[in-house]
């Protein structure tokens, strides 16, 4: 078993309205030190495959297709071997 | 002119549609089940406006794997006309016939009012009895209508004449206070190229009779079927 | 049994000792647990029933009054509309998006569940002022949870009241209204008929949710409250769009014996109440459940509240149609047991039988309590209050102003903007009127639907406010053109063991009643809801109502906003010299004090009957009724709608103060074209009803003139102050 987690994030050039009011709210906290946010997604996929790079290699089609828009998106994947 | 109007699960302006085509318009219509794969021979497709699957994972995301979806591509592609409202524009920005993607509201609330288009490209089959530049009034209502694309797919839009409405004043200026979710341009719907295919944030069906407070609306269904019967002649 | 587990669990032990009477025997933990949910006052109602008892419930227009999952009302040509109210206060306060969300989804199931096609949302929200953080933070979370519930399931928002108040900082209140339209052939009732017959449960599935939630609900909120949040349930309103129109389709079959949503205490209240109602039995097992999390015991899949969930007594041998339709939705139902014929809840868990008890024992049994009431102290000195000695303010005009910009009276656009208030395509008047008007397709009629109390009224005189809210939401219904046909009622109390909360509850629910018979607006249900106290102090009493009507033909539809330059302004009803209560005091004399505006109910019914009569023949082009603010309040808003000014003389022996912002009851502003004005003030003669000509329409100010003083405002600078105090406050 692979758990793959799937990290999905605005692209750069694409205006994010939470992370820009959690920005604000966290300026108003006093943390001045804080320079961006910006919030994303946080999937978690349990597969039963043999390899990693297959595990790897079936979760990039399943962004591409599903998981992430790529006209506003990008993804980011991390697969660890766990038990099943 | 027969209409489709299709119900995923979730949809919520489905009823709305129908009844406007059936009801105001006084054309067939019929529901397209997302489920099947039959199109029943409809001349236009309606993607209505909703929650398909409760806007999990992102808007229109999970509706435009639904099985009927591959036939409205086919269909789309042929030169059918669809006209996604609301939901159903987010649905074809996901499927990819038209360019783009909707994301939230800068307010991060969801925005219901009436707001005002400007007529951008009255030569279309969907805006001929439109005039250039005609303010209208349409409501809308969504939190993810911010409209937006790369630059360049923007320019070649432009040149193209495929942006068809912007948030305008009731003057008809575009200005930033006009535009109710920050869309790119004030964008409020576009068409393909090969001009079949309309998807805008705005809601036609809900001001297409006078008791509703305006209709606008109705001009867009009108200017479809009268290009309709045109091209029948 | 341990003590403590019955007592844990809420019970007292005369509750307990009943509880062994009736089985004859020591309960076990699942008995235990379903008793105290049913025995809970959120289900059982022990305290309030007596006095529930006195509300008027049956009239002409009544098809099904309190008893069942939602009231209806004959509308005519075979048509009914279903309607209910229900709070949702302390899931509210504590997680507010979920709370407000799972409380729009609770009451949009109740209506569905009768077999109706819910079309439409009212709310009435109370929250401490807006200067506190925390009321922000409760208010932009509610107002939220009903956007995210009811745009997603597609249902308007379409109307509701809100007020700011300090008693409620720590204790919101949502409640929450839901109508629903039927074919009166096609309406379903929650009964479980039919030994022999399958029990079926259908939807979500169940989960370890708000177990407990309606114990919950029945006790003071304290500080540790915010610990137990796991007792808030999720709502998901996709899942329930997908069970709405499953079981709507399943009613059409005639496949449906009986049908429940369940809600508070969950499988447990759904399987009794329906078994009672049909003075039959059920046996289930609840290993059959469907369940989305493994290890539960017998005890929680009885009492889980998880959300979006029915239960279904389809006809025997329709199992497999049922579970095709739902299937078709994506949904599961299961079959779960059997409806018999020995009265008997009897639960199994596989072979094993983990409870058996009396399905009456549950529903009927419980002890009811008549608590003792007392006259609280306060009332003496604060209706004793001497008002007359206030001083005049000097400058009406700015008055005006900081009136129109307190929060309760300001524009509530802010809210209504996040409410999807248009699907569906029935909404012909926008929120912020009235009443809120649906069109029924098809027809020429409308149903007219709204939500009022204030709860200062109540505070000051139980009695006298308790008419009023009902006085209140008749006058709404009819400036709009409708004529009220019944009311559905929440009533906010604190803890009614407390003998001035109930006296409070007793007299208000004794002036509702009064006011209920003489407007023929008779009770078809509704919701009490106790225990709204933090640290011991009771909110202020608010027992809203929520009333519909049915407005006969379009061309009553009638609307506030001031027409047309020339129009002449007419007040129905009686300008008093009495300020007690009022929203001017409190604003500008920082005062909760004097007594409640009189109300006389023959004097109201006369001036909405003539009101309605008006209307329905014509003279009429806007009507608005006057509340919050007075007279001078209710010209401005009429202005501001209309965004046109107006011209008024108020002649009136009476002070400035009160003239303009007293809240004297029974008055409503109407417009008549000048053209019609001999012919309407002969037809107001005839209806022998007070009456005064105040003025005319026009111009692009509201100037009103009295004996020695004038107020003159540009509606532009109304406007500003009106729209702008709410956003002002939320956006910043």
């Amino acid at each position: 078993m692979f758990k793959a987690v799937v990290t999905i994030n605005f692209k750069k050039s694409i205006l994010d309205p939470q992370g820009n009011a959690v920005y604000k709210a966290l300026k108003s906290l006093g943390y001045e030190s804080v320079r961006d946010v910006r919030i994303g997604k946080h999937i978690e996929v349990n597969l039963d495959v043999e390899t990693k790079e297959k595990a790897e290699a079936e979760l990039k089609e399943m962004c591409d297709k599903l998981l992430a828009n790529p006209v506003i998106e990008d993804y980011y994947i991390e697969v660890s071997e766990v038990e099943a | 002119m027969r209409f489709g109007v299709v119900v995923f699960p979730g949809s919520n302006c489905d009823a709305d549609c129908y009844h406007v085509v059936d009801q105001v318009m006084g054309h067939p219509v019929t529901y397209l089940w997302h489920g099947d794969k039959d199109l029943k021979n409809v001349d236009c497709i309606i993607l209505p406006g909703g929650f398909s699957y409760g806007d999990y994972l992102r808007t229109g995301a999970i509706a435009r794997f639904s099985p009927i979806m591959d036939k409205v591509v086919e269909f789309g592609e042929k030169g059918g006309f669809i006209l996604g409202i609301c939901n159903g524009f987010q649905i074809l920005t996901e499927t990819g016939l038209l360019p783009g993607a909707l994301i939230r509201n800068p307010s991060l609330r969801f925005i219901c009012k009436d707001s005002y288009l400007r007529v951008e490209q009255n030569e279309t089959p969907f805006t001929g009895k439109y005039q250039s530049k005609q303010v209208i009034k349409v409501p809308i209502a969504h939190g993810e209508g911010s409209y937006v694309a790369d630059k360049e797919t923007l320019e070649k839009m432009e040149k193209a004449g495929q942006i068809v409405f912007r948030y305008s004043t009731s003057q008809g200026e575009i200005t930033q206070e006009a535009n109710p979710n920050g869309s790119a341009r004030n964008i409020a719907g576009i068409i393909n190229e090969k001009g079949n295919i309309l998807g805008m944030m705005p809601h036609p069906e809900r001001c297409a009779e006078a008791i509703l407070g305006g209709e606008d609306g109705k001009l867009l269904f009108e200017s479809l079927i009268n290009w309709w019967q045109g091209g029948k002649a | 049994m341990s003590r403590e587990l019955w007592k844990e669990m809420g019970l007292t032990q005369e509750e307990y000792t009943k509880i062994q009477e009736i089985l004859e025997r020591e309960p076990n933990e699942v008995e235990l647990g379903m008793f105290a949910t049913m025995w809970s006052e959120h289900c059982s109602y022990k305290t309030s029933k007596p006095v529930l008892r006195t509300f008027p419930t049956e009239g002409p227009r009544i098809l099904q009054g309190p008893g069942e999952n939602a009231g209806i009302v004959d509308i005519g040509d075979g048509q009914a509309a279903v309607f209910k109210i229900e709070s949702h206060n302390h899931p509210s306060a504590i997680e507010p998006y979920q709370g407000a969300a799972t409380g729009v989804g609770g009451i949009i199931r109740d209506i569905f569940t009768m077999g109706a096609r819910p079309v439409a949302v009212l709310d009435s929200l109370r929250f401490g002022p807006l200067k506190s953080k925390k009321s922000r933070f409760l208010l932009d979370g509610v107002v939220a949870g009903i956007a995210g519930y009811g745009n997603c399931i597609g249902i308007p928002t379409i109307g509701g009241d809100i007020y700011f108040h300090p008693s409620y900082e720590d204790n919101c209140l949502v409640n929450v209204l839901c109508i629903g339209l039927i074919d009166q052939k096609d309406i379903a009732k929650g009964t479980a008929a039919g030994p022999g017959n399958p029990v079926m449960v259908v939807g979500a599935r169940t989960g370890r949710d708000g177990i407990h939630g309606c114990t919950f609900a029945s006790e003071e909120l304290s500080e540790d409250s915010e610990e137990r949040r796991p007792a808030v349930q999720v709502g998901d309103p996709f899942m329930e769009k997908l069970l709405l129109e499953a079981c709507l389709e399943l009613i059409k079959t005639g496949y449906v014996v009986g049908m429940q949503d369940m809600g508070a205490a969950g499988l447990t209240s759904s399987s009794c109440e329906m078994a009672s109602r049909a003075g039959t039995g059920i046996e289930m097992d609840v290993a059959k459940v469907p369940r989305r999390e493994t290890g539960m015991n017998p005890y929680e899949i009885m009492i889980s509240e998880s959300q979006e969930r029915m239960l279904v007594v389809p006809k025997q041998g329709k199992e497999e149609e049922v579970k095709k339709i739902f299937a078709k939705w994506g949904l599961e139902a299961v079959v779960v047991g059997q409806v018999t014929d020995d009265g008997f809840m009897t639960i199994k868990e596989g072979e094993k039988v983990v409870a058996r008890v009396p399905a009456k024992a549950l529903t009927d049994m419980c002890p009811a309590y008549t608590s003792e009431a007392v006259e609280p102290e306060y009332i003496g000195p604060a209706q004793s209050y001497d008002l007359s000695t206030l001083p005049e303010m000097e400058d009406y005009s700015q008055t005006l102003l900081s009136l129109l910009g307190t929060c309760t009276i300001a524009s509530k656009e802010w809210i209504f903007r996040q409410y999807d208030h248009m699907v569906g395509l029935n909404t012909i008047v926008q929120p912020g009127s009235d009443a809120a008007v649906l069109r029924i397709k098809g027809t020429n009629k409308a149903l007219a639907a709204t939500v009022d109390c204030n709860a200062r009224y109540v505070y000051l005189n139980p009695y006298a406010g308790g008419k009023i809210a009902v006085a209140e939401a008749a006058r709404n219904l009819v400036c709009s053109g409708a004529l009220p046909l019944g009311l559905s009622d929440c009533l906010n109390f604190g803890n009614p063991g407390k003998p001035e909360i109930f006296w409070q509850f007793k007299e208000a629910a004794r002036g509702m009643s009064e006011a209920c018979l003489e407007l023929e607006t008779p009770v078809t249900g509704g919701n009490v809801s106790f225990h709204n106290e933090t640290k011991g102090e009771a909110i202020y009493p608010t027992p809203v109502v929520g009333m519909v009507g049915l407005i006969k033909d379009l061309s009553h539809v009638t609307t506030m906003n001031f027409k047309k330059e020339g129009d002449i302004i007419i007040l129905l009803g009686e300008n008093k010299d009495e300020l007690g209560g009022s929203t001017y005091i409190s604003v500008i004399h920082g005062l909760e004090a004097g007594n409640a505006p009189e109300i006389d109910l023959k004097l109201e019914k006369l001036v909405q009957r003539s009101t309605l009569e008006l209307i329905k023949e014509g003279f009429v082009t806007a009507a608005h009724d006057c509340a919050e603010g007075g007279l001078a309040v209710a010209l401005a808003e009429c202005c501001i709608a209309g965004n046109i000014g107006a011209d008024v003389n108020l002649t009136d022996g009476i002070r400035g103060s009160s003239l303009l912002f007293g809240e004297s009851q029974s008055r409503v502003i109407i417009t008549v074209p000048k053209e019609k004005i001999d012919a309407a003030l002969q037809r107001l003669k005839k209806l022998e009803v007070p009456y005064k000509v105040l003025g005319n329409v026009g111009g692009k100010a509201l100037q009103i003139v009295g004996t020695g003083w004038k107020l003159r405002l540009d509606t532009a600078e109304l406007e500003e102050k009106y729209r702008e105090a709410i956003p002002c406050i939320m956006n910043s």
